[in-house]
């Protein structure tokens, strides 16, 4: 349908027209193909916003925790989004350690009370930030790395017991997902 | 074709760079710019490009649909309502797709129609013509594989009276069955393949149709006198001219087509296709899609054995009379161009043949309104009862006598006169100037 | 081309007067007026929107009685936001419904409360405990049942509403019930509406007929969830093409103006 536009720079037929004022008759044909362009444009929508996330994968967008059973010095993975969430139970040792840094020397500085609401409890997607594996350092026979946090072992980002990266390839910190406590040990994440 | 660069002289230079290493521009330019057509098409010329349009919708909402369905009898039929239900736009895309089907053969019966009537099956145009059929065949099989997809119902038993023809063949139709279903029954195995020949042919649709316009542009167009154009006052430049009538033609076909997907999605549809496929449970009435209408009832008008006159001895049992014969009505149309003796093309100038396409028409339509009823229906007429069976033998009968008889119509026939050129009634003169002496297709 | 035109015309003609003669064993249903036009009648009421206050009742409806028996599997309660229900009122709709998860880390189903992402619950826990609870045959789920059956909305009011007692000489096997709606007159399901059967918050009387006309309005939009937004955006594609179509015309004649 576009190729109305064409109509005035060749074809043989144009420009022996004979009916009609020439402007007038350029002007339909402008109209033509803008119209035409623009509904076209209009349908494509429909098709591409058909692959974003449907109203069922919406509605199970967030998801609720309970913290009662885990101990201190735990951590548990849940499933959120399709992604695993670190939740640790943080011993006074490990918020100890992740507050007494020099933020100013992190490679993404952060202080560790804005990457956790309350201080016992961090929440973090458990992918490294380098190239989406996941850091071991859940259980507690995991290697953890030097800083007492996850450990990727893809590639050997090492992680603190605040999700913040230390060392190796990995860009930024663990990122933090929303969430918010619903009572005292229990979150919704998302 | 020379070496070296081809002389390219567009103005564009980017075009023009282009152009000289790969001529596609020179290619659209002469094939859709400059590309000598007939001045006097009427509008039946449109269908064409807008067959071409309703294959771009069918392959384009199949492509997103595909992303969101899932080819598994526990799961397809819940993928489907996901889509119509969950998935952003997708009751629009399916309901774009469930009623371009019916679009895509409307726009392809007025285009093969239009064939007939107008003689475009004849020299030079043959295999034009039989290229024309490869594609509706394909658009058959992919359509009857698509309607399996949904799983529900009529989808099952669709797919299961359709695959069931084929153990009419003798000796080796049981085991063909089985071979199509992979498997004892239609399931698992079937919606698979079903799924993944659905999404393949339509490319091979596509490729067939630009065959079949590679074939259009060596031969050129047909059109309503069925004279061959003589010199350029009897054409004109496909663009603009055809671009917009086409454009226009095909804007308002979609207006149509967008009608019926806004405001009657499931007009063409079935009731029972939104029931789960239960292989347990028959519907009491199972139809195909509407446009196999007429082949599902020319199948069920063969109720009787063929056999050799006063021995006895059965040459076609009745089930495979009926599969035969359905083929055959398409098949038929392959040999069409040597079944038309006739030298003179347009319908216009053919009165017997007028008549006879009339016959065709309405036994097309009879056929078709005979296999959307139950096959003990009948019609009433005061007192008289004539069951349906009958009338769609009498349109099967009509259906290949109309292609039968074309040998001997050519023969008696007395064609009308000829006018001398395309330009001729168009720019005034008249028909009649050429003389009174029907003078068969020219040098075609 | 007027002739052909003529020829095509002809043709369907003959059909078309052929056809009403044909011994129909199809039921016709009572049309009734839907202010969303009937989900199955095609171009019935281009404008159509959902009576809210109809799908309120005919989901309490369905609620109350339907759902005993009938399975909505499509369903989720995330989905009566249409119906004009809040979030509040959806959660507690969903929690009113126990539902079995599971496995957790034990290996154990579970019981939990509803939630809005949750599909209605089902009356029975699968198909074969429903038929084994109903003499044998499954009751329908209702998800699609509007578009399921011929006739649509209006076959459901007939159904609701065609319950009697059996014309002399038709015998009603046990376990049956007449039903002048049902093909075949015998349906396994016993009378489900009563006059008063349910008490509507808006204060509508529930007669049998009220109750049959909001429930089948509840059932077209489960069976149709996106009419209104189809009728919508249909009035500009529409408008859109005619608009469109208009300008080929002009340009059609602009073009051809020196040929004819």
């Amino acid at each position: 349908m576009a190729d109305t536009t064409q109509t005035a720079g060749h074809g043989p037929g144009s420009g022996s027209h004979s009916g009609g004022d020439p402007s007038r008759r350029d002007f339909i044909y402008l109209a033509a193909a803008a119209t035409g362009v623009v509904g076209a444009a209009v349908t494509v929508w429909p098709f591409i916003d058909s692959l974003n996330p449907a109203a069922d994968t919406l509605a199970l967008a967030s998801t609720d925790v309970d913290l009662a059973p885990v101990q201190v010095g735990q951590s548990i993975t849940v499933t959120w989004r399709g992604k695993p969430v670190f939740i640790r139970h943080r011993t006074p040792e490990e918020i100890k350690s992740a507050t007494d840094v020099n933020v100013s020397e992190l490679r993404d500085p952060q202080k560790d009370a804005d990457r956790a609401k309350k201080p016992e409890w961090l929440v973090v997607v458990g992918i490294c930030t380098h190239l989406g594996c996941i850091p071991l350092g859940q259980k507690n026979s995991d290697p953890r790395g030097e800083y007492g946090g996850w450990f990727c072992p893809c590639h050997g980002s090492v992680y603190d017991t605040s999700g913040r990266i230390r060392k190796g390839p990995a860009p930024r910190n663990l990122e933090v997902p929303g969430y918010a406590f619903k009572t005292d040990t229990s979150i919704r994440i998302g | 074709m020379a070496h070296g660069p081809a002389t390219s002289s567009f103005k564009n230079p980017v075009v023009n760079w282009l152009d000289q290493r790969l001529p596609i521009f020179t290619m659209i330019q002469k094939e859709y710019g400059v590309f000598p057509t007939p001045r006097n098409f009427n509008y039946f010329w449109n269908f064409g490009a807008i067959a071409m349009i309703m294959l771009v919708t069918m392959i384009v909402s199949g492509i997103v649909l595909a992303m969101h369905y899932t080819p598994n009898t526990n799961l397809a039929f819940n993928s489907v309502e996901r889509i119509m239900r969950d998935v952003n736009f997708g009751w629009l895309i399916r309901y774009i797709h469930m009623n371009g089907a019916s679009f895509f053969f409307i726009a392809v019966y007025i285009h093969i129609f239009r064939g007939l009537y107008y003689g475009s099956y004849k020299k030079p145009r043959e295999l034009l013509w039989m290229v024309g059929v490869v594609i509706f065949l394909l658009m058959m099989a992919t359509a009857f594989m698509g309607y399996v997809l949904p799983w529900g119902q009529m989808s099952f038993w669709g797919a299961t009276v359709i695959t069931n023809l084929f153990s009419a063949l003798p000796l080796v139709g049981q085991d063909i069955v089985t071979l199509l279903w992979g498997g004892f029954s239609v399931d698992n195995p079937t919606l698979n393949r079903f799924f993944a020949l659905h999404y393949l042919l339509p490319f091979v649709i596509a490729a067939v149709v630009f065959l079949h316009v590679a074939a259009l542009h060596v031969t050129g167009s047909n059109n309503p006198l069925g004279v061959e154009p003589k010199g350029p006052q009897d054409t004109l430049p496909f663009h603009p001219y055809y671009t917009v009538k086409d454009s226009f033609g095909t804007v308002v076909y979609l207006a149509i087509f967008a009608a019926f997907v806004f405001y009657a999605p499931n007009f063409f549809g079935e009731p029972d296709n939104y029931i789960q496929a239960n292989p347990m449970v028959t519907p009491p009435h199972i139809v195909p899609e509407w446009y196999f209408l007429p082949y599902y009832a020319i199948l069920r008008s063969i109720t009787f054995d063929i056999s050799i006159p006063f021995t006895g001895l059965k040459l076609i049992e009745a089930k495979l009379g009926g599969v035969i014969a359905m083929f055959g009505s398409i098949a038929i149309l392959f040999i069409l161009p040597w079944l038309d003796t006739s030298p003179v093309r347009s319908a216009r100038f053919r009165p017997i043949f007028k008549k006879g396409i009339l016959a065709f028409l309405v036994a097309f339509f009879l056929l078709m309104y005979v296999g959307a009823q139950t096959a003990d229906a009948a019609w009433h007429l005061g007192g008289l009862e004539i069951p349906l069976v009958y009338v769609g033998q009498l349109a099967t009968l009509v259906y290949f006598g109309f292609f039968l008889s074309l040998p001997f119509v050519g023969l008696i026939e007395k064609p009308l006169p000829l006018p001398a050129s395309i330009a001729k009634p168009v720019l005034g003169g008249g028909a009649s100037a050429a003389g009174a002496t029907a003078k068969p297709m020219e040098k075609a | 081309m007027r002739r052909l035109r003529s020829l095509i015309l002809a043709g369907l003609v003959a059909v078309a007067a052929a056809a009403p003669a044909v011994a129909s064993e199809e039921m016709e249903y009572p049309k009734n007026e839907w202010s969303h036009g009937a989900v199955t009648r095609g171009f019935s009421n281009i404008f159509g929107t959902f009576d809210r206050k109809a799908l309120q009742r005919g989901f309490q409806v369905y609620k109350e009685v339907c759902s005993a028996c009938h399975s909505m599997n499509l369903l989720s309660y995330r989905n009566l936001s249409a119906l004009g229900y809040n979030e509040a009122e959806i959660t507690a709709i969903a929690a009113g419904y126990d539902m079995t998860d599971g496995p957790n880390d034990e290996g154990e189903m579970f019981t939990r409360k509803g939630v809005p992402a949750d599909h209605f619950k089902a009356p029975f826990p699968n198909e074969k405990a429903a038929a084994a609870a109903n003499g044998g045959k499954a009751p329908p789920d209702l998800s699609l049942i509007v578009k399921a059956r011929k006739g649509g909305e209006d076959y459901i009011v007939a159904l609701m509403t065609g319950f009697e007692t059996a014309p002399a000489g038709f015998t009603v096997p046990s376990g049956g019930n007449y039903n002048k709606a049902f093909p075949g007159h015998v349906i396994a399901m016993p009378p489900p509406l009563s006059d008063g059967g349910v008490t509507f918050a808006d204060g509508t009387k529930a007669t049998v007929e009220q109750q049959a006309k909001d429930v089948a309005t509840f059932l077209a939009w489960a069976a149709e969830p996106n009419l209104e937004a189809r009728h919508q955006m249909g009035l500009k594609v529409m408008i859109f093409l005619i608009v469109l179509a208009g300008i080929l015309y002009a340009a059609k004649r602009a073009v051809w103006a020196d040929q004819h």
